[in-house]
């Protein structure tokens, strides 16, 4: 069963001379569950804007995204946020941690408007990024690894169907984007999640099996390059 | 879609809230001083309002009319009862001999005023003060140890305990008068007093004065009678006619209800020569009446304040927005809903509000123990710090609602906040 499928989908926006300007134009895509996909985006193509599509923050213009079956675009936004919550987690290039929690708190306040807060699991996941000796730790006094591992603690808080990751290893050095990528993929695996992944390092692309060009996939992209 | 524990997300929006408020400590404490300052304040002007309207109208003064100079009632109210302001004029002794006898009065008490220690106001009367009076229904003034009531024979003095505190009398110590109602170091009488009796705190005006026979203040050198509207000096060893004798007034008490009614009657609307101030309460309450503008003003500036109150919550929290919309956004993409946020600073808002009422009993106690040392001081009359009055649960409350609404338009910006323009740049 697919764990996304997505049909027509269009988002524009109004650019600055007023005219409306195509982002994301994808007829077809879709993922199966526990697949493992990176996308190929270079800056500029769309691509958070396409997950942020995927992750219901944004509603496309037209079209069908199902998640899960559920077609997140006919939901509310109140549903929307909750199905979120629930059913997708969301790792940022710049992490996105609240900087005024600890990072037992940042991973507890993604349960809260999800699942419901359950505080070993927080403890326990916490401890599966090798963060166990730090859940009381700020942001601020973690390094931007450790930091990394909470937003990947934070993202599967509510044992998601589907994990998007944003440029995850973008702020990482070389040694750590391996490693960052292992444990991503390694606690997607663990949880029979799925992992859509988007990048523009080749480094990361490689480290995956099915690969896909934002590109390909998006006319909208197509038609700016050939343009 | 079903929905999620609401206790889970009632959690998620007190740490929300928890954390602003630790984040924002500084201003935080700065708004909820303001808002202590209104709520005390607002507390004050309406608890001491109420208890000195209540204190100055309604308490027992122990007496149902005074009977003086024609004149204001009111000066002779404030002269005689609270020890204030001058006296209107003297009326003859017979006055007093006459209506002690009269078949309505049942207690009679004259007073003989115009002289002072150190401020403190030097009373003429009789021992019918000690074994007649009741200046609360069933109390009498009792004397602290080794005191007894004066000889009215005898140059002595019995103190009130304010007196006793206030100029360090005490029993056996010996003072001198000083002629006229406000001290002058150049006006001392001759006469030597000796202090016999202090008083136990009586918590009312009469804390505030010193007590002699009323034949001293006639035998005071350089005292003048003038009873039969000639002047007459007071010869040592020579008893005083009673048509030469003045007081400043007679503290009465009647009989029944109806006779005051009569007496006043008798005295104000057909004679001409003197006042009868009756009902004592009646008569303060004009003043308060009149002196009502100031209370209004008062309460208009309290309200005023708590608008300023308010709007520092509004700008402290509007102000912090801004930098927490990346917190908002990322909030949201965890799955807060807007109405989530927009609860959590609302929340925000009235903790702060509540917090700085509950800071706000500080400055209402601080406020009302100060202003109840000055009257007490001034007047004699105690005001009781602790005394229930419903402004002291409405101030919160209202402090409170002011606080929620004053965060109603902070938080629809944090309710607008968009999630992804505040999260990443769109790539």
């Amino acid at each position: 069963m697919a764990v996304l499928e997505i049909t027509d989908v269009k988002k524009t926006y109004r650019s600055p001379t007023g005219e409306r300007q195509t982002i994301i134009d994808i007829p077809k895509f879709a993922m199966e569950e526990k697949a493992h996909v990176a996308l190929e985006g270079r800056s500029g193509s769309g691509k958070t804007t396409f997950l942020n599509l995927i992750a219901g923050i944004l509603k496309a213009d037209t079209g069908q995204l199902l998640v899960e079956g559920t077609d997140i675009q006919s939901l509310s936004e109140p549903s929307r946020d909750l199905f979120r919550a629930k059913t997708i987690g969301y790792v940022h290039q710049t992490f996105n941690l609240l900087q005024g929690y600890t990072a037992l708190e940042n991973v507890e306040l993604g349960m809260m408007f999800g699942r419901g807060l359950d505080k070993e699991y927080a403890v326990d996941l916490l401890g599966r990024v090798g963060l166990g000796d730090r859940i009381h730790y700020y942001p601020g006094q973690l390094s931007v690894g450790q930091q990394q591992r909470v937003a990947v603690a934070r993202a599967m808080a509510n044992h998601p169907k589907l994990v998007l990751a944003d440029e995850p290893t973008g702020n990482l050095d070389p040694h750590h984007t391996h490693e960052a990528l292992s444990l991503i993929r390694g606690i997607c695996r663990e949880q029979g999640t799925a992992l859509l992944l988007v990048s523009h390092d080749d480094e990361v692309l490689q480290e995956f099996e099915n690969r896909q060009s934002l590109a390909d996939i998006n006319l909208a992209g197509q038609e700016a390059s050939t343009a | 879609m079903s929905g999620i524990s609401g206790s889970s997300t009632l959690s998620g929006i007190f740490l929300m809230v928890r954390r602003s408020l630790r984040q924002h400590a500084l201003s935080t404490a700065i708004t909820m001083f303001s808002i202590a300052l209104a709520s005390g304040l607002v507390m004050s002007v309406f608890s001491i309002n109420d208890q000195t309207r209540a204190a100055f109208t309604g308490g027992e003064v122990g007496f149902d009319a005074v009977l003086g100079a024609r004149g204001s009632q009111l000066q002779l109210v404030l002269n005689t009862v609270y020890h204030l302001e001058t006296s209107p004029g003297n009326i003859p002794y017979e006055m007093y001999a006459t209506i002690k006898d009269n078949p309505r009065v049942k207690l009679a008490i004259p007073y003989a005023l115009g002289d002072n220690y150190q401020g403190f106001r030097i009373v003429g009367s009789t021992e019918d003060l000690f074994n007649e009076f009741e200046y609360q229904k069933g109390k009498k003034f009792e004397f602290q140890k080794g005191g007894r009531a004066f000889d009215t024979a005898r140059r002595e003095a019995v103190i009130g305990s304010f007196v006793a505190q206030k100029t360090g009398l005490g029993l056996g110590d010996k003072f001198n008068a000083y002629h006229g109602l406000i001290y002058d170091p150049n006006m001392r009488h001759e006469e030597e007093y000796v202090v016999v009796g202090v008083l136990k705190p009586t918590n009312t005006p009469s804390d505030r004065v010193i007590w002699i026979p009323i034949e001293g203040i006639y035998r005071m050198t350089g005292h003048v009678l003038r009873g039969t509207g000639e002047q007459y000096t007071a010869e040592a060893g020579k008893e005083i006619p009673d048509e030469h004798k003045e007081v400043s007034a007679v503290m009465l008490k009647f009989k029944g209800p109806q006779d005051g009614m009569l007496m006043d009657q008798t005295i104000n609307k057909q004679g001409k020569v003197a006042t009868l101030a009756w009902p004592i309460g009646r008569v303060m309450m004009d003043l308060f009446n009149k002196i009502g503008w100031v209370t209004r003003v008062l309460t208009l500036v309290s309200y005023l304040v708590v608008l300023v109150a308010a709007a520092s919550i509004l700008a402290s929290l509007y102000n912090t927005i801004n930098e927490r919309r990346r917190d908002f956004a990322i909030l949201r993409s965890l799955g807060a809903r807007r109405r989530t946020i927009f609860s959590a600073i609302i929340l925000e808002s009235s903790i702060i509000a509540l917090m700085g009422s509950l800071l706000g009993f500080v400055v209402y106690a601080i406020i009302l123990g100060v202003t109840t040392l000055v009257i007490r001081s001034q007047t004699g009359v105690v005001l009781d710090i602790f005394s229930p009055h419903p402004i002291l649960i409405l101030a919160p409350i209202g402090m409170t609602v002011v606080g929620a609404i004053s965060g109603i338009f902070p938080a629809i910006k944090a309710y607008t906040t968009d999630i992804a323009s505040n999260l990443t740049p769109i790539s």
